[in-house]
């Protein structure tokens, strides 16, 4: 049995049905836009675009993997079609890494559109892009892995969008995005430890302007074991209430 | 030779038993027949033996090789058709077909090829380009059918192949099921149509509440049902004018006068057809007709289940 036929396509029916259709397209372009005019309008002094870019990318590829992943997949047990990638011969891990490879994919690509739009803009000399291209690829990957957490926890497509923004909105403004960590109140600061795209801004600030304040290797450890204990955790669930 | 066996099998959900310790097997190339009214463990036994429920206790096995906690490899050998379609609404008929294969580790050129032999076989040909929520529901319901054979599967599960779709489509579904039964392919078919299983299966098994209650082949089941032995004759004269003699001939018979001349002749031991048709025609009374009259396998059903059919009919079809 070819198990990897199996998984490219599955990848490939993803992009193709859910997320190369144009308003996921258009998603991808309006939400960075918006979240950077909203900066610009709303802050009384002026802004450095480089200084929003490590939030913008984050904010990109939490909302869009997160938006997908957990709609599509709780999408597709109500219309019971999952049930058909349940009764396939591969293993549930590879079904589920098969199911997230898409958002994963859709969320990296997701980040760099407001990289381009920064580059009319400002420059973007110095920037450590290797970092960068780490960073989005960890922080797309846990976000999926929410997505996914989010997605095997809940029933219906509502619940997942309200369930989604249960994480989501917190997390914009806990995770030293737009307010640096240091400035949140005392007892906000361990919440915001608590969040994995804490780590994955950081990492970002450190790549854009250097001005991270968690060890590199410890957030890329953090983001790891993030992205573990959620595929693990989701992998259980799926099991306990999917295969009943 | 066998291919899948069931051992004991038991599924409890929160305390209640939906399947409760059943026992079967079925042969290579036979349809096997699951018949029993809505909520009786047919789609749960299903659900079990394809992988898509966890066994609360017992085991099953493919080909001789148990495999309870481990569905994958068997998955591999079989083909699934539920009770409702569950292909991808916004692909199409060629697109589901191909992705279906795909699942199964299909190389492009062998799904494709397989995919246009099916469409042909089914008679969707001119319908592969639609999205699979344009199709009808008896097309649906065929569509769902070839997807669960691309892989050409040792074995078929069928759960309600024909419920809910109109006569003319249900009847080519089950032509299709004979079709795919001559070239080789064992089914295991619930239904809750019991002319549907009569017609299609093999060997049968009644369930109700979880539990088997009867098992054989058709012709056993209804054996079994027989109490007694009944041929109709149907005559070209009027039977009353001998009744008295033929007691006083055939002491050990009974016999009851029907309608349109026709006379039941039934005893408790099998009986020779031809001292009986010699007593009427030496008497003027041509026979034009000795049927042995079998119980049908409603009545064997009702008999065995005390379940009337037309409500079990209604209730699977949403009629109250």
């Amino acid at each position: 049995m070819k198990t990897w036929i199996a998984f490219a396509n599955i990848l490939m029916k993803d992009m193709r049905n859910y997320y190369l259709k144009p308003p996921n397209i258009s998603w991808g372009l309006i939400f960075p836009v918006a979240w950077t005019l909203m900066f610009f309008l709303r802050s009384p002094v002026a802004v450095e675009v480089r200084d929003l870019l490590p939030g913008v990318i984050s904010l990109s590829i939490l909302f869009g993997t997160t938006s997908m992943l957990a709609v599509t997949i709780t999408f597709e047990r109500k219309s019971r079609s999952f049930e058909r990638l349940l009764l396939a011969p591969i293993s549930l891990n590879l079904l589920m890494l098969a199911k997230t490879s898409g958002a994963i994919i859709f969320g990296m690509v997701n980040a760099f559109i407001p990289v381009v739009f920064a580059a009319f803009l400002t420059s973007l000399q110095g920037i450590n892009w290797l970092m960068v291209l780490t960073s989005v690829i960890f922080i797309a990957i846990t976000s999926t892995f929410l997505g996914l957490f989010i997605a095997v926890s809940v029933s219906q497509v509502f619940e997942a969008q309200t369930f989604s923004n249960f994480f989501r909105f917190p997390m914009i403004f806990l995770c030293g995005l737009f307010i640096p960590l240091q400035d949140l109140p005392v007892f906000l600061q361990p919440l915001s430890y608590a969040l994995p795209l804490t780590y994955g801004a950081d990492i970002l600030k450190t790549a854009v302007n250097d001005n991270g304040i968690i060890p590199v290797p410890l957030s890329f450890l953090v983001l790891l074991a993030f992205s573990a204990l959620l595929f693990a955790y989701s992998i259980y669930n799926v099991n306990r209430k999917w295969i009943s | 030779m066998k291919i899948i066996e069931a051992e004991n099998l038991k599924k409890d959900y929160n305390g209640f038993s939906a399947v409760k310790g059943v026992n079967f097997h079925i042969n290579r190339g036979e349809i096997f027949g699951f018949l029993g009214p809505n909520g009786a463990g047919k789609t749960t036994t299903i659900n079990m033996l394809t992988g898509l429920a966890r066994i609360s206790g017992g085991r099953v096995k493919l080909l001789g090789e148990d495999y309870t906690r481990n569905h994958k490899k068997a998955q591999a050998m079989m083909g699934i058709v539920p009770d409702e379609s569950n292909l991808y609404e916004e692909l199409n008929g060629w697109e589901n077909l191909c992705f279906c294969g795909a699942l199964y580790g299909m190389e492009r050129d062998r799904r494709e090829k397989r995919a246009r032999e099916l469409l042909e076989q089914f008679g969707l040909e001119d319908a592969s380009s639609k999205p699979f929520k344009a199709y009808s529901k008896g097309m649906k319901r065929k569509l769902t059918i070839a997807a669960g054979i691309i892989h050409e599967p040792e074995i078929l599960f069928l759960d309600e192949p024909t419920t809910g779709i109109d006569v003319a489509f249900a009847r080519q579904i089950r032509n299709l099921i004979v079709d795919l039964h001559d070239r080789g392919t064992t089914i295991f078919l619930t239904t809750h149509y019991i002319e549907e299983a009569e017609r299609l299966c093999e060997r049968l098994a009644f369930i109700v509440e979880g539990e088997i209650v009867r098992e054989g082949t058709v012709e056993e089941l209804m054996r079994e049902a027989q109490g007694e032995n009944i041929v109709n004759f149907t005559l070209g004269g009027d039977f009353n004018e001998v009744k008295k003699e033929f007691k006083a001939v055939f002491p050990d018979y009974g016999y009851r006068i029907g309608r349109d001349s026709v006379i039941s002749v039934h005893s408790p031991e099998a009986f020779s057809l031809l001292p009986l048709v010699q007593f009427f025609e030496e008497r003027g009374l041509p026979v034009y007709e000795a049927k042995i009259a079998r119980p049908s396998l409603e009545e064997v059903f009702v008999k065995v289940t005390g379940i009337e059919l037309k409500k079990m009919q209604n209730q699977k079809e949403g009629r109250g």
